[in-house]
């Protein structure tokens, strides 16, 4: 294996009962980048993250982290990985300060280093003032933090985040991007997981899309986004008998020829800036009325549909199907 | 530091974190205290003058070491509560991706309960002291009785860190120690003499772990006559904790929250 990569999975598979968790991924993460895992609810994102920070072992297949075999060399890989679990890990009755000494002292950095460590950790976390509260007073965004700043103790060399910003309101999720940005994702390599292609945008590298377990696309988010069209121009006509007139008229703002849904034009723009007011002026060159009009930018369901067929909802709505299935056959 | 040296140092920082937790969730500490002094008053004032124990002079000398054992084992239970919530919270899956030694979670409990354990043991005692029981064996035997209500209190809190890890919430190792160890207790020697019980009751009673424990606890603290059962009941204690350990351990290393 290549030292560069710090994170390289084989044919992973996992099945749970009939559920088929991983079905067969492939990843390779070089060293000091932040690899986004996009995939909805039940794609199998967790079961990855269980398996390369040692807590399953796959029914086949392999993976290395930082040259590691998950499975064989599992006691020694504990000491290279920091995880943040999906639900914050924290106990509840210790303070924040005890939570990240307890930490430091089960990566066995020692009793002194461990609480100057927790110290640091709670200033850059914002946390300073908190530090001495118990966590059950904390707000969930409080927690999460300071569950990222658990996963970083021992600064290891490569960071798990498990859906980081999963349940905050949108205030706190911007506020803990910028905090993955400034204080997780400088130097170590990085997994994160995610079911929303604006957060993998922000924080990712790269971006490897999974679903039922397969990855069914990966590059740069800007690759991707190509791939979906980029930036979409919806208009609602005020009358849908001009659907054409209007088509013709938006042409030249998108590669590729507008399409119609439900009475309202669509397009891939080629580029986003001034769209709306530029056409506006075309569709009122043509005298064609405008109801209302926005510029929409991609979403996973864009991708989802674009690369599976069908959107997010309907994959959801199996895989709901897949784990009755699976509860039925341990019961 | 040496991998033995690890261990030891995570069990105690694990039994740190456990003893932490415990004047900052009160309720817990009622198990220990409050409910066994409710259960000895009742036994001793309401139950008591009914039951006969031939040989003893008073039923509260019979009755104080069989109810310092069943207190010992459910002390354990903090242990169940304890774990189910850490499997629940996520804790457990931080706890493994930890270079720390695989037993330290659970025997930072275990080690745990034998501090609260103490603690209940010198409750009850003093609580018994107050209601007319009195030490009638000589201060050594007195020492080996304590001695071994701990380790019987060590034994049960292995078994309760097997109900912990296999119950996904606090509710549900609730009902696996009220539904399946409670009953247990009833059923022996703890509370009266097994003679009056039906004959197939009886001869359960006479094989249960718990009237051998409670059997020895008498023999060393009043001074009762104990037969093996002394033996018995280290021979109990020491097993159960090997089998429910090595049950434990391997159930803790494949443990994921949900
Ligand atoms: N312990 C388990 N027992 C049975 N089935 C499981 C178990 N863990 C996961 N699964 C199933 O495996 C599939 C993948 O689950 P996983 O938790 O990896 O998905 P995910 O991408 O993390 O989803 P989410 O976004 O909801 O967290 C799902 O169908 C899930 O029901
Ligand atoms: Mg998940």
């Amino acid at each position: 294996m290549a030292s560069d990569v710090a994170i390289e999975t084989h044919e992973l598979l996992k099945h749970f009962g009939e559920v088929k968790a991983l079905d067969g991924v492939d990843l390779s993460v070089p060293q000091g980048t932040i690899l986004g895992l996009l995939g909805p609810n039940g794609a199998g994102k967790t079961t990855a993250v269980r398996i390369l920070t040692t807590l399953l072992a796959p029914d086949s297949g392999s993976a290395r982290v930082a040259g590691l075999d998950v499975v064989k060399q599992a006691a020694e890989l504990r000491a290279q990985i920091g995880l943040a679990g999906q639900y914050a890990a924290v106990d509840e009755n210790l303070t924040g300060f005890e939570n990240l000494e307890m930490v430091g002292r089960l990566y066995h950095l020692g009793k002194a280093p461990s609480r100057k460590r927790s110290s640091e950790l709670l200033e850059r976390f914002d946390l300073a003032d908190a530090g001495g509260r118990l966590v059950r007073t904390y707000s969930g965004g409080m927690r999460r933090r300071l569950d990222l700043a658990a996963a970083l103790v021992a600064r290891p060399p490569i960071v798990f985040l498990d859906e980081p910003t999963t349940g905050l309101d949108p205030r706190s999720r911007i506020g803990l991007w910028e905090t993955i940005e400034e204080r997780v994702a400088q130097g170590p390599t990085v997994l994160l997981t995610t079911q929303y292609l604006d957060e993998a945008d922000r924080l990712a590298d790269s971006i490897a899309v999974i679903d039922h377990g397969k990855v069914i696309a990966e590059g740069t988010s800007d690759e991707l986004k190509d791939r979906i069209g980029g930036e979409r121009l919806e208009v609602r006509l005020e009358d849908g008998t001009q659907i054409e007139t209007a088509r013709d008229a938006l042409r030249e703002l998108s590669a590729e020829q507008p399409w119609s849904e439900d009475g309202v034009v669509k397009l891939s723009l080629l580029e986003d800036r001034g769209a709306i007011a530029e056409a506006v002026r075309k569709l009122d060159a043509v005298a064609v009325g405008v109801d209302d009009i926005a510029v929409r930018r991609p979403t996973l369901d864009d991708v989802f549909l674009q690369l599976t067929g069908r959107p997010v909802e309907e994959a959801e709505a199996e895989d709901a199907g897949g784990e009755e299935a699976a509860r039925e056959g341990q019961a | 530091m040496s991998q033995l040296g690890n261990s030891v140092s995570d069990t105690l920082v694990l039994a740190k974190r456990n003893l932490q937790r415990i004047p900052r969730q009160p309720d817990l500490l009622t198990g220990y205290t409050i409910q066994p002094v409710m259960f000895t008053l009742l036994f001793v004032y309401v139950f008591g003058g009914a039951i006969a124990t031939p040989g003893y002079d008073d039923y509260v000398d019979f009755l104080i070491p069989g109810i310092v054992v069943q207190t010992i084992a459910f002390g354990g239970f903090t242990t169940a509560l304890g774990l189910s919530d850490d499997l629940r919270k996520g804790l457990i899956d931080r706890f493994r991706s930890l270079p720390m030694s695989r037993g330290a979670v659970l025997a930072g409990r275990t080690f745990s309960d034998v501090f609260l354990n103490s603690i209940s043991l010198v409750i009850m005692f003093g609580v018994g002291l107050l209601v007319g029981f009195s030490f009638l064996s000589s201060p050594g035997e007195v020492a080996l009785g304590l001695f071994l209500m701990l380790l019987f209190g060590y034994a049960f809190s292995w078994v309760f860190a097997l109900v912990g890890l296999n119950s996904s919430s606090p509710e549900t190792a609730n009902a696996l120690g009220f539904i399946a160890i409670f009953p247990l207790t009833f059923a022996s020697s703890i509370f009266v003499p097994t003679a009056t019980m039906p004959s197939w009751l009886e001869a359960f009673a006479n094989v249960n772990p718990f009237s051998t424990v409670s059997d020895a606890a008498r023999a060393l603290f009043v001074g009762a006559p104990h037969g093996d059962d002394v033996w018995g009941a280290f021979a109990w204690a020491i097993g159960i904790t090997i089998v429910f350990a090595f049950l434990s351990i391997s159930r803790y290393r494949r443990a994921v929250s949900n």
